[in-house]
C-alpha cells in the first residue's frame, strides 16, 4: 500500500512538473496554432491529474470534473479555437515574442518566487502537495506573462484559459477539488467566457483589422487627438 | 424564504423572456414591471429580516443578514429606475441607428442577467458561488459595453473582460486557499466553504493561509472595485458602453465587489493576528482614492469623469471598510448607499446630457440649463451631492469616515481633506461650464425622464437630512456584525 501511494505521490509530482513544463514551452511558442494545441495537452494533463486523484483517493465527484475538464478544455475550446483560427485565416499568423531569453528568465524567476510565497502553506499541508501548490501558483504567474508578452488577442484567451487549469490544478491537488456545485459554476463561467470570447474576435477584427492587442490604443489618459 | 427565491427567480424568468421580446416598443415597459416585482420582493424580504432577524435557509445556501439585505434592497431601488430610464434612452438611440433590434434583445436580456448575478452575489451563503456569480456580472455585462460596437467600444471591452478576468481568476485561487483552510480543520465538502461555517470557525484555521488567501481574494475581487492599480478598464467601459449600463456597473456591481471583499475579511480578521487585512483595505482605498481625485482634472469625457469619481468613493469606502471601528463601518455602509444613489442619477443625467449636445466631450457640452433646465439643474445638483456638499447624504458619510479617521489615524484625516478638495475642484472646473454656459446654435431639448434623478436626489437629501430611525438601526446592527469578528 505504501508503494501504491508514493507512486500516486510521484505521479502527481510528475503531472504537476508536466503542466508547469508545458506553460514553458507555451510562452516562448511563436505560431498561434500549436499554442492551441499545447493548451489542449495542458487540458489533458490536467483530466488525467484529476482522473488519478479521483480513482486514488475514492472521490467520484472527481470524476465528473475530470470529464468536465476533458469536455471543455481538452476537446470543445481548442476545437473553437482552431475553427476560428481557419475561419480567421490566422493559421499563418505567428506571434513573435520580443526577447525570449529575457522572458524565459523572468518565468524560471516567477517558479521561484512561486516556492518562496508557498513555503509556510507546503509546510502545513497533510496532502501530496509538497511542491504542487508552488507548480500551480508559478503556472498561474506563466499564464499572466504569457498574456502580457503576447499580442495576438488569441495568445490570450490561451493565457486566461491556462489560468484557469493551474487554478483547477491546485484545487484538485491541494483539496481534492472544489464541492460539485461550485466546479460546475466555474465550468459553465468558462464555457460561456469561451463563446464571448469568439464573439470578441470577430468584433476585434471589425474594428481594426487585425486581432493584434497592441493595436487596441484609442483609449488612453493623454489623449490629445481631435476625433 | 419565498421571497428569497423569487429574487432570484424573475430575473431567471426575465433573461429567456426579453431575449426573445427585447425589441418590441413594450419591452422597456416589461423590464421595468420585473424591475418592480423585484423591489417589491426585496422589501418583503427586509421586512422579515427586520421581524426575525438573519435568515439562514435549511439547506444553508441562502443567508440574508442586516449586511446583506438593504444591499438587495438598494439594487432592486437602483436596478428599477435606471431601468426606467433606460426605456426612452434606448429608443432614442435606436431612432438615431446606433442600436438595431438584436442589440435590444441582447440588451434588455442581459440586463435582467446582469441583476440575477447581483441578487446571486449578495444572497450566496457559498463563497465558491459568490465567485461564480460575480464572474457571471462580468460576462453578462461585457458584450455590452461593446454594444454600440465602435472600435473604442469593442476596445473597452476587451480591456474589460481580460483585466476583471485575470483579476477574478485570483479571487478564485484565494476561494481555493480558503477552502483548503478552511478543509484541513472542518473536513472536505460544501460547509468548507458556507459563510456561516467560516464565519463561527475562522479563528481555527491556518493564519499564514489565510493571509495569502486575502491578499489574493482583496486584489481579484478589488479588480472588479476599480482599486488603483487594477482600475483601468473601469473609466474605458464606464465612458465606452451604454448609460444604463455605465449605471448600474458604478451604482452596483462595485458595491458587490466590495460587498465579497468585505465579508471575506470578516472570516481574515478572526484568524490573522495584529490588523493585517484591515491596513492592506485602508492602502489600497486611500491609493485609489489619492490617485483618482488626481486624474479627475485631466479628463475630457464627461463619463469619464464620473468613473474616475467613482474609484475615489469607491476608495473612501475600501478606506473605511479597513480602519473597522464599527464607527467606521457605519460610515461605510452609509457611504455606499448614498453614492449608490447619487452615482446613478449622475450617470441617467449625463446620458441626457450626452444626447442632447450629440457627444460625450465636455468642452462640446454647453448650455445645460439654457437647453433643458430639468436635466442641466438635475446634473448641477446631482454634482453637488457627490462633491460631498451639505445638506445632501454624501456630506454626511464623508464626514462620518472622516470623524472616524480622526479617532484611529489622525494623520490621514489630513489626506482625505485635501483629496476632497481636489476632487471638488476638478468636479466643479469642468461642469460648471457644462451647465451654465452658452447655449451653441441648434440644440433642442431630447425626450428625457427625469423621474429616477429626482427620486434618487431627493433620497440622498433626505438620508443628510435625517437617518430614518429603522435603517439607522440597521445599519448599526450591521456596523456591529461587520467589525464584531475584529479583536480590538
Amino acid at each position: 500500500m505504501t508503494t501504491l501511494e508514493s507512486l500516486y505521490g510521484q505521479a502527481v509530482l510528475l503531472f504537476a512538473a508536466l503542466v508547469l513544463f508545458v506553460s514553458f514551452v507555451m510562452l516562448a511558442q511563436s505560431r498561434v496554432t500549436t499554442l492551441v494545441n499545447l493548451f489542449a495537452l495542458q487540458g489533458l494533463l490536467l483530466a488525467l491529474t484529476t482522473a488519478l486523484v479521483a480513482v486514488m483517493q475514492n472521490s467520484p465527484h472527481l470524476l465528473v470534473s475530470a470529464s468536465l475538464t476533458l469536455g471543455l478544455k481538452v476537446i470543445l475550446i481548442p476545437l473553437l479555437l482552431h475553427w476560428l483560427i481557419l475561419r480567421m485565416g490566422l493559421h499563418r499568423t505567428t506571434d513573435e515574442v520580443n526577447r525570449p531569453l529575457q522572458l524565459l528568465l523572468g518565468a524560471a524567476s516567477l517558479v521561484v518566487f512561486s516556492y518562496w510565497i508557498t513555503l509556510p502553506v507546503v509546510q502545513l499541508s497533510a496532502l501530496e502537495t509538497r511542491n504542487i501548490i508552488a507548480a500551480s501558483t508559478a503556472t498561474l504567474l506563466l499564464g499572466m506573462l504569457l498574456m502580457i508578452s503576447h499580442r495576438q488577442a488569441l495568445s490570450h484567451v490561451v493565457g486566461f484559459m491556462a489560468m484557469e487549469n493551474a487554478l483547477f490544478f491546485s484545487a484538485v491537488v491541494a483539496t481534492h477539488g472544489m464541492p460539485l456545485v461550485v466546479e460546475l459554476g466555474v465550468a459553465f463561467d468558462v464555457m460561456v467566457a469561451a463563446v464571448i470570447f469568439g464573439v470578441f474576435f470577430f468584433q476585434i477584427r471589425e474594428s481594426i483589422d487585425s486581432l493584434d492587442v497592441d493595436r487596441l490604443s484609442r483609449l488612453t489618459e493623454t489623449e490629445e487627438s481631435e476625433s | 424564504m419565498i421571497a428569497l427565491y423569487l429574487l432570484l427567480l424573475i430575473p431567471l424568468i426575465g433573461m429567456p423572456l426579453l431575449g426573445l421580446a427585447g425589441h418590441k416598443p413594450w419591452a422597456p415597459r416589461l423590464n421595468n414591471w420585473l424591475n418592480a416585482a423585484t423591489l417589491a420582493t426585496s422589501l418583503a424580504l427586509a421586512v422579515i429580516v427586520l421581524r426575525t432577524g438573519t435568515l439562514i435557509s435549511d439547506d444553508k445556501y441562502w443567508l440574508v443578514d442586516a449586511f446583506n439585505v438593504y444591499l438587495i434592497v438598494l439594487t432592486a431601488l437602483v436596478g428599477l429606475t435606471t431601468g426606467i430610464f433606460s426605456g426612452p434612452y434606448m429608443a432614442h438611440e435606436e431612432a438615431i441607428g446606433r442600436l438595431n433590434p438584436r442589440r435590444l434583445r441582447l440588451y434588455y436580456s442581459m440586463y435582467q442577467g446582469f441583476m440575477l448575478a447581483m441578487y446571486l452575489i449578495l444572497v450566496t451563503n457559498n463563497m465558491g458561488i459568490l465567485w461564480v456569480a460575480m464572474e457571471g456580472a462580468t460576462l453578462a455585462t461585457v458584450l455590452l459595453v461593446s454594444l454600440y460596437r465602435t472600435p473604442e467600444s469593442v476596445e473597452a471591452a476587451w480591456k474589460y473582460f481580460i483585466l476583471c478576468g485575470v483579476g477574478i481568476a485570483q479571487a478564485l485561487f484565494g476561494t481555493i486557499l480558503l477552502y483548503f483552510a478552511a478543509a484541513q480543520v472542518l473536513g472536505a465538502g460544501e460547509e468548507a466553504l458556507e459563510w456561516t461555517t467560516l464565519y463561527t470557525h475562522a479563528a481555527e484555521f491556518d493564519p499564514t493561509v489565510l493571509k495569502i488567501a486575502f491578499v489574493f481574494l482583496l486584489v481579484g475581487y478589488g479588480t472588479k472595485v476599480g482599486l488603483v492599480p487594477m482600475h483601468s478598464w473601469l473609466p474605458d467601459a464606464h465612458s465606452e458602453g451604454p448609460t444604463p449600463m455605465s449605471a448600474i456597473l458604478s451604482g452596483l456591481l462595485l458595491n458587490d465587489a466590495l460587498y465579497a471583499i468585505v465579508r471575506s475579511k470578516m472570516i481574515v480578521t478572526q484568524a490573522v493576528p495584529g490588523h493585517l487585512p484591515g491596513f492592506l483595505m485602508m492602502g489600497f482605498g486611500l491609493l485609489s482614492f489619492l490617485v483618482a481625485v488626481l486624474f479627475l482634472h485631466r479628463q475630457r469625457d464627461i463619463k469619464r469623469l464620473f468613473s474616475y469619481s467613482s474609484i475615489e468613493h469607491m476608495g473612501t469606502m475600501t478606506f473605511a471598510f479597513g480602519i473597522g471601528t464599527p464607527a467606521a463601518t457605519f460610515a461605510a455602509l452609509m457611504h455606499m448607499t448614498t453614492h449608490s444613489l447619487t452615482k446613478s442619477a449622475i450617470f441617467v443625467t449625463v446620458g441626457h446630457a450626452a444626447q442632447i449636445a450629440g457627444t460625450q466631450r465636455m468642452d462640446k457640452i454647453r448650455g445645460l440649463i439654457a437647453t433643458q433646465p430639468q436635466v442641466g439643474w438635475g446634473l448641477l445638483v446631482g454634482t453637488l451631492a457627490i462633491a460631498g456638499f451639505p445638506p445632501f447624504g454624501v456630506f454626511v458619510s464623508e464626514f462620518l469616515v472622516l470623524v472616524a479617521t480622526m479617532e484611529s489615524y489622525p494623520w490621514l484625516t489630513l489626506a482625505l481633506l485635501l483629496g476632497l478638495a481636489i476632487a471638488f475642484g476638478g468636479l466643479f472646473h469642468h461642469i460648471q461650464p457644462i451647465v451654465f454656459g452658452q447655449r451653441p446654435e441648434g440644440q433642442t431639448p431630447v425626450r428625457a425622464n427625469m423621474m429616477p434623478v429626482f427620486v434618487h436626489l431627493a433620497l440622498v437629501l433626505l438620508l443628510g437630512l435625517t437617518i430614518p430611525g429603522v435603517l439607522a438601526d440597521w445599519f448599526d446592527e450591521a456596523a456591529q456584525l461587520i467589525s464584531g469578528g475584529m479583536p480590538q
